[in-house]
């Protein structure tokens, strides 16, 4: 069936589990292609291409589901798959609260949120190269000190989504997504440092230019250098807007509704509570237009929408698909998140933290004795207890200034004393990224080192 | 499917009979991707057919079955390579994907062509009578619902219990440039438990598991699945009672199989021969030099029998081998695909790795461990006046440049006066790849594998490893708990 349409291929699969007894069913296709090129030392290194497509059919018996997937679209393997998948479902407990959305909360229209540039489509390996040699080249040319590279690299491609259901809907959109980057490698006194600037967007002409993503990447490199580790000892951290999005990642884990109602977060009953300070709010928009992670609809059918989080500091919602909802007593806020191959989880959209009003440099200036992390390792997170324990890379902090980098290190304490502990907001947020923030100072975490 | 579960022949059978296709379609497409001023091409098939179940609340939630199949092509030229992937396999399209993986290569090259030849790999690591996705359904559910009892009965301080069941069977076949033709069908198996434990109000998790290139039976042989989820279920429990962590830097002792992530973090990834062919990893340009103490040999080994980590034949054909990356401290050897190398003037170590036909081969490690040394552990923890005890550890990281590797530790403990004392939060520990293993001061006789659950990632490809060790002792290292 393979010169079909994504939709009739779906609407196919929907009759075929009907047919063989399926209750209820959904199928996701999703079909895209991609280009990427790495440039090092000003020449060209690897071009790669593919083109790939896969569908999931996740079949009903009753309150008991499975799902089969497949990259085989031909027709007895389709046939194949809808017996297959009712067969399994048939194996599976039945769980009350399993089951496609009400047909009454699908999205009724398919919003254009500004998503797919075709551009990218039609983008040569030529032209791509040449933006990975100009930012490749403007980070070896900053300064003498940048001795190697591990190149730049342009990686694009463009997707479409078609999800039916049984329910009634059937929807698709097309998306598209590029980014550029640079590596460089600074030296002195023989230790190397390594360190990378990037840029992401979802259309061509939004990205940063390739200068600029040189440059930025070599001062990166460049301020490593040097880098000596400092004694233990508990003082006020200072996140940069990158890092400080991780923490803004471990509330999007912690406030998903399957991480709930399993009883691994460590935001379990804290609904209605004060998490932060009343300036610090943390909102969810998946209407966004152009927002790396937009979509019109999730991965259910369901309307993306606008959600706060943490509103004045408070814990106003928890983020839920269908399944997590119905356990816990809820509705779905449009954050379903479907793979080809898996039943849906939750996932945040475009979540972020919201801009303050002091700029960094403000906030470092205010900082006596302390920590600038700008570079995080490692998975020492709990979800459960929210016990925080990281490798560290950044900068010391001497009378409100930056005095040396530093290395080798570790920042721990609690995500929950964490956030009550943040003293500053900044007003630097960039949507750089899905899960995005501003400059963040916590008031004292323990630095381990030597 | 058809049986293709030993030889050669069966493979290139399969994907001839899968995508109607035959061998001159082989030969037409290498000979195609070559024909430019190349050093060499490949072309990889691949397919993939993979069950996972998962069980959490007492009942089996979730059943799913996945196929996914495809093709590669690559073509290399100096240190240059262009590689095209497809998941709709046909001449046609493989003469697309040669035509653009070739474009990477000048112009002019002589096209002579090229005939295929198969050959049988070199190992027979895993061949399975009964392939794990061969079992009946209604065992496998059974078995994740024996474990939920198991975790439940253990302690009634357990409240919740995942376990997760995931089975793989792939069939791949390489064929390149010299003609070379070899296929290999590669089972995977891994079991995993996570237990949440609970008790006034404070919450905690333990996890564990483990699997291999094996048969289902290997799950439920001397009760292994139920040594997992005691495992993992005293894990949450002693958990419970944990105290905060020290902070800083202290003499720490680890413990044996799965804390050798270390090995992995801090000298594996930057012994890829990637990195110091293009020098830029911390161990760049010190082969021979001391780069750990003399009690430390450390080896790479692709060729032990049904491991997670072993290959009969790496991504691109080559055999896979034991590597001695460090011999008493002495930095010896390079993990290599083929472009680096032959760009390193090196034999290939059978590294080339790929996650799957849609991503390019790069050196990965396969079974990373060191080997055991003559100490007996309970002198190991004696000798210890105030430290850290790690007996296991989630994920790690590295930073190849700069050599800075973290792990985290899921299980630690205080030694205090010779004695192992009170359970103490997780924590991170960091250190520096080329001078963490020179202060490694005891190697304990007890060399043990890890049970078979460890993933690697590297520039977006996740591939399976495993990891050993024996208990060893570090003279100084920075503990990242919170306790200053």
């Amino acid at each position: 069936m393979s010169d079909q349409s994504l939709e009739e291929i779906a609407a196919y699969l929907l009759a075929e589990a009907s047919r063989h007894g399926a209750t209820e069913a959904d199928v996701v296709v999703v079909e895209g292609d991609s280009l990427s090129v790495g440039v090092r030392l000003g020449e060209i290194e690897k071009v790669q291409r593919s083109t790939a497509r896969h569908l999931g059919l996740r079949a009903f018996a009753g309150k008991s589901s499975a799902i089969t997937s497949t990259a085989d679209f031909s027709r007895d393997s389709l046939a194949r798959l809808a017996e297959e998948s009712v067969a399994l479902a048939r194996i599976t407990a039945s769980d009350e609260y399993s089951g496609l959305p009400d047909p009454a909360d699908v999205a009724v229209e398919i919003r254009d949120l500004d998503l797919y540039d075709p551009a990218i489509r039609e983008l040569t390996a030529e032209m791509a190269t040449d933006w990975c040699k100009e930012a490749e080249a403007a980070a070896m040319d900053a300064d003498p000190r940048i001795t190697n590279s591990d190149g730049g690299e342009f990686a694009g491609g463009t997707h479409r989504v078609v999800y039916a259901a049984s329910n009634g809907f059937t929807g698709g959109y097309r998306s598209s997504s590029c980014s550029l980057s640079a590596v460089p490698v600074a030296t002195q006194n023989g230790s190397m440092e390594r360190d990378f600037w990037y840029s992401a967007r979802r259309r061509l002409t939004d990205l940063d230019s390739p200068a600029s993503i040189g440059a930025r990447a070599a001062a990166r490199a460049l301020r490593r250098l040097g880098a000596r580790q400092v004694g233990t000892a508990k003082v006020p951290v200072v996140f940069d807007p990158d890092m400080a999005a991780s923490l803004v990642g471990h509330v999007a884990g912690a406030v998903s509704g399957h991480a709930l109602y399993r009883g691994m977060s460590f935001l379990q009953g804290k609904l209605g509570q004060r998490l932060m300070p009343e300036f610090v709010s943390i909102v969810d928009e998946g209407d966004r237009p152009g927002g790396l992670g937009s979509k019109p609809f999730d991965g259910e059918g369901l309307a993306t929408r606008r959600t706060p989080v943490i509103a004045g500091g408070v814990l106003v919602n928890y983020l839920f698909d269908t399944y997590s909802a119905r356990k816990l007593s809820s509705r779905s806020t449009g954050n379903a998140a479907r793979s080809v191959a898996d039943s849906p989880g939750v996932s945040p959209t475009n979540l972020y933290l919201q801009a303050g009003t002091t700029s960094p440099e403000e906030i470092i200036g205010a900082v006596s004795s302390g920590l600038f992390v700008t570079e995080l390792m490692g998975f020492g997170v709990n979800p459960v207890t929210g016990d925080y324990s990281r490798g560290a890379t950044g900068h010391w902090i001497e009378g409100g200034e930056i005095a040396y980098p530093v290395s080798e290190i570790t920042i721990a304490g609690n995500l929950l004393e964490m956030f009550l502990n943040i003293e500053a907001v900044g007003s630097d947020l960039e949507m750089r990224r899905s899960v995005s923030a501003p400059t963040i100072l916590i008031g004292s975490m323990t630095v381990a080192g030597s | 499917m058809p049986n293709a579960t030993d030889g050669s022949l069966e493979p290139r059978r399969f994907f001839l009979d899968r995508f109607a296709i035959d061998d001159s379609a082989l030969e037409e497409t290498i000979a195609q991707a070559i024909a430019r001023k190349a050093d060499f091409a490949d072309l990889y098939f691949e397919f993939r057919s993979s069950e996972s179940f998962s069980l959490e609340e007492g009942i089996v939630k979730k059943a799913n079955k996945n196929i996914s199949q495809g093709a590669g092509v690559r073509v290399v030229a100096g240190d240059k390579f262009g590689c095209a992937h497809t998941d709709d396999v046909t001449g046609a399209s493989l003469r697309v994907a040669g035509e653009t993986a070739r474009a990477i290569a000048e112009a002019g090259g002589s096209s002579s062509g090229v005939s295929v030849r198969v050959t049988s790999p070199q190992h027979d690591l895993y061949t399975l009578n009964h392939p794990p996705l061969d079992v009946a359904l209604s065992e496998k559910i059974d078995l994740l619902s024996r474990i939920d009892i198991a975790a439940r009965r253990h302690d009634p301080r357990i409240t919740n219990v995942m376990a997760g069941l995931g089975i793989e069977h792939k069939i791949v076949l390489i064929v390149n440039s010299t003609g070379v033709v070899v296929g290999d069908v590669q089972p995977l198996l891994r079991l995993s438990v996570t237990c949440i434990a609970e008790e006034n109000g404070v919450r905690q998790q333990g996890t564990s598991g483990g699997g291999g290139r094996v048969e289902f039976s290997f799950l439920t042989e001397n009760d292994r699945c139920l040594d997992w989820v005691r495992t993992a279920a005293d894990q949450a429990l002693r958990n419970l009672s944990a105290v905060d962590a020290p902070a800083g830097n202290m003499t720490v002792v680890l413990g044996p199989g799965w804390p050798g992530v270390l090995l992995h973090e801090a000298v594996g990834h930057g012994l890829e021969g990637d990195f110091n062919r293009k020098q830029t990893s911390a161990f760049s340009g010190r082969l021979g030099q001391q780069v750990a103490s003399e009690l430390c040999t450390v080896v790479d080994d692709g060729t032990m029998p049904n491991r997670r980590g072993s290959l009969n034949c790496d991504d691109e054909g080559t055999p896979t081998a034991r590597t001695v990356l460090i011999e008493k401290g002495i930095l010896r050897g390079y993990l290599q695909d083929k472009m680096n190398a032959r760009l390193m003037g090196m034999p290939p170590t059978g590294n080339g790795r790929r996650e799957s036909f849609g991503h390019a081969p790069m050196p990965r490690m396969t079974n990373t461990f060191m080997l055991a040394g003559e100490s007996v552990p309970q002198d190991i923890i004696r000798s210890v006046p105030k430290g850290l005890y790690a007996a296991n550890f989630g994920g790690g990281q590295v930073d190849i440049t700069s050599g800075k590797f973290v792990f985290s530790a899921t299980e630690a403990y205080l030694i205090e006066d010779g004695q192992i004392t009170r359970p103490v939060k997780g924590a991170t520990l960091i250190g520096n790849g080329p001078d963490s293993l020179t202060k490694i001061s005891m190697v304990g006789n007890d060399l043990a594998l890890d049970e078979g659950i460890g993933t690697c990632g590297k520039d977006g490809q996740s591939v399976p490893v495993g990891v050993g060790l024996p208990t060893i002792k570090i003279d100084g290292m920075t503990v990242g708990g919170t306790r200053a």
